[in-house]
């Protein structure tokens, strides 16, 4: 028996606003009257570490989505897609943003930073589809890179049980208003990016 | 009222419905969210709310205000407990005028603490009702029950949420803030509030007395149910029973639960649920509580019965547990196939490079320690401490970590155990002031010959940048009286005190290297704000470039270990994280970078 109607796992980089993601779709699911979990990265690992949040849109269980469970891996950085991969279920979609950035350990020389195939080659072998997109490029053209967590979030929307509508209007109660414009514009572009 | 709420805000939530008059803690993760929601509102509510200056004080202003018969909360996180365990410990004997409610939040693996203590242990050994939440909307139920069981008994009650609990979102029923009519007054009554040994042991007597009714009422919490489907069963405590309830709906599997929410455990439930069973799973995280009991009670009620859980190896002992974990522990028991993840190629996983935490873009800190190594030495020792600058740990001058306070008591340890060579120990200003003082004082009266170091960014960054006394304000934004490091450092009996700009790596050197030769207990105090609290306060500084025709590629930049900081082919070159502080220009043997006009 399925425990959720749609588990989403969502993977940055500290400081790449991972948690505003799960706040909109938390308020959009409970405007749609389902219940919602999540459970979210704070402390430590928010020093540009790498940050796990998990998402369970019509769930009454805890928040934690099993490995090899989710229906969605929302990366917004490639390396942290290949990280968590082990999340996705064999039916799940993997939507990555392609830009990178560079651990520590890459900036200092102690690893390299792996080329996007060689990243996204084992995630196809894994999952039953792989929709890579420069959501960083896509938040620029929409005015602020800031706006890349909102991009993925408009390629994630066709995925939740959630109509877009509800989605929008949780997005407007959440982001500051002036930023609304710039918001609005990146949701759509990251619709349309994987239309 | 239904909102989406963090496990942290439900409480906070909960706490202002029970009418709370007084909350007070010290920040440790992931327990701070709680002082957090609290702090901005509390004026608009009447409470006052602190953050304290470590747990034990928190501890006690919360006691003292329960005292009055207001109601009062303390929150902190699982070792914060062990700073307050002194008056914890007693406060069971004297009991609360108020409910008081104690929130330790305990955090399994570790992912922001120095080690899975479990608190649950605590409240058993001072006698105390403990709650344990799974969810949001438990640990705000729990919370309007803590203080009514507290004051049912007399008693403090432990409610221990876990970092999936704090830090997990859902949808939450809350009410509205209750203000509380009760005129506050200390009574004074020294059979119950002096600690004397004549005092102290009859109230041992009635401590013991009230346990059986504590379990029994306990008992009949909603939080202990127990559902029979047939002759295997599972019995899971917090968030564990969710991760048990939804393996058997997903399995589809008959097999009955006893939850366990409430501690003591309730030996009655227990005890019942065990005489129909054949086979039983206990899944809990950190310390085998429950199993150890079960083990008990099954002595008594079905010494057949066959108990799985951590001594049997079916669950993990260390680390903390997750959906998938528990159902192949029960799908194990019952001979179901278990589920893998899928599994990456091991060469997909090796090209993986590891995203360790780190000090931010131009953190003081990062200098600090640069400048600490030229003085110092790399053969030096360095007794470090607990907030964002143990992440230097790979710059070479973290040596140790125990606890809150220990660098400079442990360094003075190592001095008089014989070691010969410089010793600086690192702290920073928050964990100076929380239980750095008396290390310092000790060392001057008994004569250490060290440096101590305070890296002072005047905030408790690690948190989640909450105030201390050295910030100037209070958790509720009021202005608090001016402090002088160097004063205090230097009336606790330091020989030589010093104060310079780590951002100004030559004073910052030239300090240091005065503390080293000075022949006594000296005293540094790296003084730059955290670059994140300056950010916000709308400091921007200009961004630094390298000019590529002047760099020659010796990656002296790239060692200091800025994350603004990359290679490129050949010549280092500074990305959008960089936040000016303008350290690396100093560092770069060929000048080569600059402002950027
Ligand atoms: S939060 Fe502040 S103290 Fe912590 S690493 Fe960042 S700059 Fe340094
Ligand atoms: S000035 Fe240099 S050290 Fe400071 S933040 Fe920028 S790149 Fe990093």
């Amino acid at each position: 028996m399925r425990t959720s109607e749609c588990d989403v796992v969502v993977v940055g980089v500290g400081g790449q606003g991972v948690i505003l993601i799960s706040e909109i779709i938390g308020r959009a699911a409970m405007m749609a009257g389902l219940s919602v979990r999540g459970v979210e990265t704070h402390g430590m690992a928010q020093r540009g570490g790498s940050v796990i949040n998990h998402i369970r849109v019509g769930c009454s269980f805890s928040a934690m989505i099993s490995p090899g469970s989710a229906d969605v891996l929302l990366a917004m950085e490639p390396v942290e897609a290949l990280r968590y991969a082990h999340y996705l279920s064999p039916q799940g979609v993997a939507l990555v943003n392609s830009r990178p950035v560079m651990p520590i350990t890459v900036t200092t020389g102690m690893a390299s930073y792996p080329s996007i195939e060689e990243i996204l080659a084992p995630l196809r072998g894994i999952c039953s589809q792989v929709k890579p997109m420069d959501a960083t490029g896509l938040a620029e053209e929409a005015g602020s890179p800031q706006a890349t967590n909102v991009v993925m979030l408009g390629a994630l929307s066709e995925h939740l049980p959630i109509e877009e509508a509800t989605i929008l209007s949780a997005l407007s109660e959440t982001v500051p208003a002036r930023f609304l414009e710039i918001n609005k514009k990146a949701f759509e572009l990251g619709k349309i990016e994987v239309e | 009222m239904r909102e989406y709420l963090l496990g942290n805000v439900a409480i906070a939530k909960g706490i202002l419905e029970a009418g709370a008059g007084v909350v007070s803690g010290y920040p440790g993760t992931p327990s701070s969210e709680i002082v957090d929601y609290l702090a901005p509102i509390a004026k608009e509510h009447g409470i006052h709310v602190e953050w304290s200056v470590n747990e034990k004080v928190a501890m006690e202003v919360a006691i003292g205000a329960s005292w009055t018969g207001t109601r009062s909360a303390v929150t902190m996180k699982h070792v914060g407990l062990n700073v307050a365990a002194d008056p914890f410990m007693t406060l069971a004997y004297l009991g609360v005028g108020g409910g008081m409610v104690v929130i330790s939040a305990d955090d399994p693996y570790c992912h922001s603490s120095q080690n899975e203590q479990d608190s649950r242990r605590y409240a058993q050994f001072a006698r105390i009702p403990c709650l344990d939440p799974a969810d949001p909307q438990e640990a705000r139920d729990m919370i309007l029950r803590a203080f009514s069981l507290s004051e049912k008994f007399g008693l403090p009650v432990m409610v221990r949420p876990t970092t999936r609990v704090s830090h997990a979102r859902a949808d939450v029923e809350v009410g509205l803030p209750t203000k509380r009519v009760d005129s506050p007054k200390f009574f004074k009554n020294p059979p119950r509030r002096v600690a004397l040994p004549v005092h102290a042991r009859p109230l041992h007597a009635e401590l013991l007395e009230k346990q059986a009714g504590i379990e029994a009422t306990l008992a009949e919490e909603l939080w202990n149910r127990a559902e029979m489907r047939g002759e295997v069963g599972i019995i899971a405590s917090g968030i564990a029973g969710l991760y048990a309830a939804e393996a058997i709906a997903e399995l589809e599997a008959d097999l009955s639960l006893l939850r366990i929410g409430t501690y003591p455990i309730p030996r009655r439930s227990v005890g019942d649920f065990l005489e129909r069973l054949d086979m039983v799973l206990v899944v809990e995280e950190m310390d085998a509580v429950i199993e150890e009991f079960v083990e008990m009670v099954a002595k008594e009620r079905n010494p057949d019965v066959k108990i799985l859980g951590k001594r049997s190896g079916s669950i993990p002992g260390v680390g903390e547990l997750d959906p998938l974990i528990v159902r192949n522990a029960i799908a194990g028991m019952i001979d179901l196939p278990r589920k893998m993840a899928p599994k990456m190629s091991p060469e997909a996983l090796t090209i993986l490079p590891p995203r360790p935490p780190t000090l931010c873009p131009g953190c003081s800190h990062r200098a600090a320690y640069y400048a600490m190594r030229k003085a110092f030495g790399k053969d030096a020792v360095f007794p470090n401490d607990i907030g964002c600058y143990t992440m230097g740990v790979g710059m070479g001058t973290v040596d140790t970590c125990l606890c809150m306070g220990a660098s400079i008591t442990v360094g003075s340890g190592i001095r008089f155990g014989g070691e010969e060579r410089p010793i600086c120990a690192v702290l920073g200003d928050s964990t100076f002031l929380h239980s750095g003082l008396t290390g310092l004082l000790n060392a001057a009266y008994n004569g250490a010959r060290m440096t101590v170091a305070i890296l002072d960014n005047s905030i408790t960054a690690m948190t989640g940048h909450q105030p201390h006394p050295g910030t100037g304000r209070t958790a509720c934004c009021e202005l608090s009286p001016p402090l002088s490091l160097e004063d205090i450092c230097r009336s606790l009996g330091a020989g030589s005190v010093d104060t310079a700009d780590p951002y100004d790596l030559e004073s910052m050197i030239g300090a240091f290297e005065r503390a080293r030769d000075h022949p006594g207990l000296s005293v540094v105090v790296a003084k730059q704000a955290c670059v994140i609290s300056a950010m916000r306060a709308g400091v921007r500084r200009p961004r630094l470039a390298v000019d590529s025709e002047k760099c020659g590629g010796c990656k002296i930049c790239i060692k200091f270990g800025c994350p603004a900081i990359e290679f490129d082919g050949n010549v280092a070159k500074i990305n959008a994280l960089c936040s000016g502080c303008g350290v690396c220009a100093q560092i770069c043997p060929e000048k080569a970078i600059e402002v950027v006009k």
